[in-house]
C-alpha cells in the first residue's frame, strides 16, 4: 500500500462510515441490493392482463419474467366440442384485434382438410376485410402505445380512426368485433347495399390521417428519445425466439406470409414489405405506419375487384354452406326472417336439412393441416387435426402475440423501467391471444 | 422448394415422409429428433431454421398415445415440414429443443401444461396458461368435462350432460 492510500484511510478513520447499513456484515462488500416488484397484471400499460417480474437495480432491470395465463379461456379445448362451423365463434375471440385474421387461418385450415375453396368473389371480400383489420389493429397500437407515453391526442386520433373501420365493420358484419363472418367456405352474405358508400368515405379519409400521425410523431422530440434505441431486438435474436411480424421486420427480415407463403390470393395485389434496419421500438413505429399504408393499397385493389367478380361468396354445397340465409339484424348476423318462414311454415325438408346442418354441420376428412396467416402481430398458424367426424379433433392455434411476450426479457433487461414500458408497447401483445 | 421437391429431398434421410394436402410430414423416432432438427435447419437447401409451433393431440385408445409435432418454417426458403414424434402413453418423456429453438421453451410448457408431456432438458418446466396447483392435464382426451370438484367451498360443477336437470 503507497503512503498515499494509508494515509486517506487513516484520515477515513475518523469518520462515520454512512455506508455500513449497505455493505454485508461477513465480507464488508457493498451489498448489491435489487428490488423484486411486479408490473401488472392490472396496470394500464401492460396491454391487458400482462404480469411482469421485473428485479430492479434502481431504475435499471436487470432481469424480466413475464408471467401469463390471467385470461386463458380455453379456446382450444372448447373447439373440439363443438361443430366445425362453431369453431370459428371461437377462434375469433383469440386475438380480439384481429378477428378477421383468426377466422381466416381457421378457415383456410377446414376448407384445406375438405379440399375446398371459397368463391372469388369471397377471396375479395376476405383480404378487403382482413386489410382493414389489419390497419384497425394498428391504430389500437398507435393509440395506446402513445397513450403509454405521454402523447394522449396521439390515443385519441387512434381510436377516432378506428371508430371509421369498426362502424364499416358493422355494417357488413353486424358486430364490431367478434364477427364470425368469415366460415368454412366463403364468407357468411355479400357485402351489404351501404358497403361501397362507407368504404369509398373510409378511403378518402384515412390516408390524410396516417399522414397526420406522422407530422405529430415522426420527428416528434419526445417520441424518438422515449423510441430510439430502445427494447432493440436484432434479428438473430428475433428468428431465434420465434418472433414475428412487424418486430422481424423492423430487424431487417423482409418475412411476410402474404409474399413467402401466398395465401387468398394476396399474390395477385401489388404491394410492398416494408422493413427498417434499426430493430428498436421506432423503427417498428415506422414499419406500422408504412403497413398501414400498403394495406390501405391492398384495400383500393380489391375495392376495385369487387365489381369485376360477382358470383357467390359461399360455396355451392349446402352442407357446408351454413346457414343457408342470413341476414343483419340489431344483435349482429342472424336467420333472415323469410328463410326462417320458409322452413317454419313452407318446406319440412328444409326444415329437416335446416336441422341437421345446424345440430350437426359437415363432417371433415380425417387428416392434419398446419394453415397460417399473416396477421398484425405476425405469424398466426393454427394446426387443425380432424378424425373425420363433425368437430375438430384438435385445434392448436399458434397466436404471434404468445411467442413475441416470450421475447419481452431480451428487449427489455439492462434497459430503464421507463424503457420497458415503451418495448413493451412496441411489441403490440394482445392477452386474448396470448391465452387463449 | 414446393412440397414434392422437398419430400423427395427428405426422402433420402428420413424413411417416413408423406404429402398430404399440399403439406410435407415427416415421422421420426423420438432418440433422433434432436439430430434430425439439426440436419433440417443445417442442410443447404431444406434450411428449416424457424419453428413455428410445437403442440401435441392425444389419442387414448391407440398405440403411440400421444404425438408430438414440430411446425418448421423456412425463411429463407419459403417452405414448411411438419416433424411428428410419437410417445407412448406410459412414457410421456420427449427431448425439450429449447437449446436449438429458444421459442419452444413456452411451447413445451403449454405443452406439459395442457397434455402432460414431460420435455427432458427443458430449463424450466411448470405451468404457464393454468394456475402452478392446477391438477391435471385439461387437453388429454380423457380428461374429465365437468363432473370436478371446484375451488370454492367443496362444490362440484356436474357433469355437462347433466346440467339443468336438477
Amino acid at each position: 500500500m503507497s503512503s498515499d492510500a494509508s494515509d486517506l484511510a487513516a484520515a477515513r478513520d475518523g469518520l462515520a462510515d454512512l455506508t455500513a447499513a449497505f455493505r454485508d456484515p461477513a465480507t464488508g462488500e457493498l451489498r448489491q441490493e435489487t428490488m423484486i416488484i411486479n408490473m401488472g397484471p392490472q396496470h394500464p400499460s401492460t396491454h391487458g392482463v400482462l404480469r411482469l417480474l421485473l428485479e430492479l437495480d434502481g431504475e435499471t432491470v436487470i432481469t424480466c419474467k413475464p408471467v401469463i395465463g390471467y385470461l386463458h379461456t380455453g379456446i382450444e379445448k372448447n373447439t373440439e366440442y363443438r361443430t366445425w362451423v362453431q369453431g370459428v365463434t371461437y377462434v375469433t375471440r383469440a386475438d380480439y384485434l384481429s378477428p378477421f385474421f383468426n377466422e381466416l387461418g381457421y378457415c383456410l385450415g377446414v376448407e384445406r382438410l375438405l379440399g375446398i375453396e371459397a368463391p372469388p368473389r369471397a377471396q375479395v371480400i376476405r383480404v378487403l376485410v382482413c386489410e382493414l383489420n389489419r390497419v384497425a389493429s394498428h391504430l389500437v397500437w398507435l393509440a395506446t402505445a402513445g397513450l403509454e407515453l405521454g402523447a394522449v391526442s396521439v390515443m385519441l386520433y387512434g381510436f377516432r380512426e378506428r371508430e371509421i373501420i369498426l362502424d364499416l365493420f358493422e355494417a357488413i358484419t353486424g358486430l364490431r368485433m367478434n364477427h364470425a363472418y368469415i366460415r368454412p367456405g366463403g364468407v357468411v352474405m355479400d357485402l351489404p347495399e351501404e358497403g361501397p358508400e362507407k368504404l369509398r368515405d373510409l378511403l378518402r379519409v384515412l390516408p390524410g390521417r396516417i399522414d397526420d400521425y406522422e407530422t405529430l410523431l415522426d420527428d416528434n422530440p419526445i417520441w424518438r428519445e422515449r423510441n430510439e434505441g430502445v427494447g432493440v431486438l436484432t434479428a438473430e435474436q428475433a428468428l431465434a425466439l420465434g418472433v414475428t411480424g412487424p418486430i422481424l421486420r423492423a430487424a431487417g427480415v423482409a418475412a411476410d406470409l402474404r409474399k413467402d407463403i401466398p395465401y387468398a390470393g394476396y399474390e395477385t395485389y401489388d404491394f410492398e414489405v416494408p422493413v427498417r434496419a434499426e430493430a428498436d421500438s421506432y423503427a417498428r413505429y415506422r414499419v406500422r405506419i408504412e403497413e398501414m399504408r400498403q394495406s390501405l393499397r391492398i384495400v383500393e385493389q380489391a375495392f376495385a375487384r369487387l365489381d369485376d367478380t360477382p358470383g357467390p361468396v359461399m360455396i355451392g354445397d349446402p352442407k357446408v354452406g351454413w346457414p343457408p340465409t342470413l341476414s343483419i339484424g340489431p344483435d349482429g348476423i342472424g336467420n333472415d326472417p323469410a328463410y326462417l318462414r320458409h322452413i317454419m311454415e313452407e318446406s319440412m325438408e328444409a326444415l329437416i336439412h335446416h336441422f341437421k346442418a345446424v345440430t350437426q354441420g359437415v363432417a371433415v376428412p380425417p387428416g392434419e393441416v398446419y394453415s397460417a396467416v399473416e396477421s398484425p402481430r405476425g405469424e398466426l398458424g393454427f394446426h387443425i387435426v380432424s378424425t373425420g367426424e363433425h368437430r375438430p379433433y384438435r385445434v392448436k392455434i399458434r397466436d404471434p402475440s404468445f411467442v413475441n411476450v416470450q421475447a419481452l426479457p431480451a428487449m427489455i433487461e439492462g434497459y430503464l423501467v421507463a424503457d420497458s414500458i415503451a418495448a413493451n408497447a412496441s411489441l403490440d401483445p394482445v392477452m386474448g391471444g396470448v391465452d387463449r | 422448394m414446393n412440397p414434392a421437391e422437398l419430400a423427395e429431398r427428405l426422402r433420402g434421410r428420413f424413411a417416413d415422409v408423406v404429402v398430404a394436402r399440399d403439406e410435407v410430414t415427416a415421422v421420426i423416432e423420438r432418440d433422433a429428433l434432436l439430430d434430425e432438427l439439426a440436419w433440417c435447419r443445417d442442410e443447404p437447401g431444406v434450411e428449416l431454421g424457424f419453428l413455428s409451433s410445437l403442440s401435441a393431440t392425444h389419442w387414448p385408445d391407440a398405440e403411440p398415445a400421444f404425438w408430438i409435432d414440430y411446425e418448421l418454417r423456412s425463411i429463407t426458403r419459403m417452405h414448411r415440414l411438419r416433424i411428428k414424434v410419437g410417445l407412448a402413453a406410459e412414457d410421456p418423456h420427449v427431448p425439450s429443443v429449447t437449446g436449438m429453438f429458444p421459442t419452444a421453451n413456452w411451447h413445451e410448457r403449454e405443452t406439459f401444461d395442457f397434455f402432460g408431456i414431460v420435455f427432458d432438458g427443458h430449463p424450466e418446466l411448470t405451468r404457464i396458461l393454468l394456475p402452478d396447483d392446477w391438477v391435471g392435464h385439461p387437453l388429454r382426451k380423457d380428461e374429465p368435462l365437468g363432473g370436478v370438484p371446484t375451488w370454492f367451498h367443496g362444490a362440484t360443477v356436474p357433469p355437462i350432460d347433466e346440467r339443468g336437470m336438477a
